[in-house]
């Protein structure tokens, strides 16, 4: 099998970007649980953050002139691939403790791993992710794995 | 539900019924910050990108799953670790359903594994995933 992996490709492992300075209100907390539709209270009175409002609050915020046509920012962390459309694969995430309001979180995003794999319709290449998010003063909140489908 | 001693493989989380609008949409992408076409631009969305209507986020399916375990386990327990994808686009309309199964319980640990879903009207998981919750007695 040839591969779509070059050498350049591969250099990108082992790349990482900073993530935040986050500072979580309470406010953001609520917005969050309206639109997703939380049913406890301590979501929808924003005491606590529910666990997928970390996907949301490290989204990075581009000027409206660096939006690509599609409305979405261009994505830094990704090598120039042979094959062009990105889906979101699997998201596999590890928790060491709730977000509150008043936290500020920081954290890094690195780029671990590229592989290829034979799909039934044609080649598919795997981008995979390690997020990392503690607070400012270096307490753990997540860890996570991102799988991104190139096909 | 207090403790691993009450939980037993094979019991069923409740289900719930999402039917997302525009404007839940509209709130959802502006709470995540994401401006990408498909979620909100219908002549977008069918005729550049080629789906037959406007998009809901595999994010917030990823949510649903989260609120059918931590709806499920209460304040006693802790979520420790989520995972899911997405395998099948939905669309502004569908009506999708959250749910799950317990899978295993190691209660040395106070540990329970969750298989959880978020499936179409047709019944066809659109979502999969799995969750741990810790129990703290």
């Amino acid at each position: 099998m040839t591969t779509l992996i070059t050498p350049e490709i591969r250099k990108w492992i082992g790349h990482s970007e900073a993530v935040g300075r986050i500072e979580v209100t309470r406010r953001d907390i609520v917005k969050y649980a309206v639109a997703t539709e939380q049913r406890l209270d301590k979501y929808k009175r924003g005491d606590e953050a529910p666990p997928m409002f970390l996907f949301g609050a490290v989204r990075a915020i581009a000027p409206l002139d660096e939006l690509g046509p599609d409305g979405l920012p261009k994505q830094t962390l990704l090598p120039d691939l042979p094959l062009k459309r990105v889906m979101a694969g699997g998201t596999k995430t590890k928790y060491h403790r709730p977000v509150k309001p008043g936290d500020v979180l920081v954290g890094t995003y690195t780029l671990t791993d590229i592989y290829e794999k034979q799909g039934s319709s044609g080649p598919l290449i795997f981008v995979v992710y390690k997020l990392e998010i503690e607070t400012e003063s270096g307490e753990p909140i997540v860890e996570e794995t991102q799988t991104r489908i190139v096909r | 539900m207090t403790a691993t001693k009450d939980i037993k493989v094979g019991d069923r989380l409740p289900e719930r019924e999402f039917t997302p609008t525009n404007v839940s949409l509209f709130f959802y992408n502006a709470a995540i910050w994401n401006a990408h076409r498909i979620h909100y631009d219908e002549k977008y969305t069918t005729g550049v990108e080629g789906h037959p209507g406007v998009v809901i986020d595999g994010p917030l399916q990823g949510d649903w799953l989260c609120q059918a375990v931590v709806e499920w386990m209460g304040e006693d327990g802790e979520l420790v670790e989520f995972e899911y994808s997405n395998r099948k686009a939905c669309y502004l309309g569908d009506t999708l359903t959250s749910g799950g199964v317990v899978k295993a319980i190691d209660s040395e640990r106070g540990e329970v594994t969750l298989e959880i879903f978020v499936a179409d009207a047709e019944g066809n998981v659109t979502s999969p995933g799995g969750a741990v919750v810790r129990f703290k007695n």
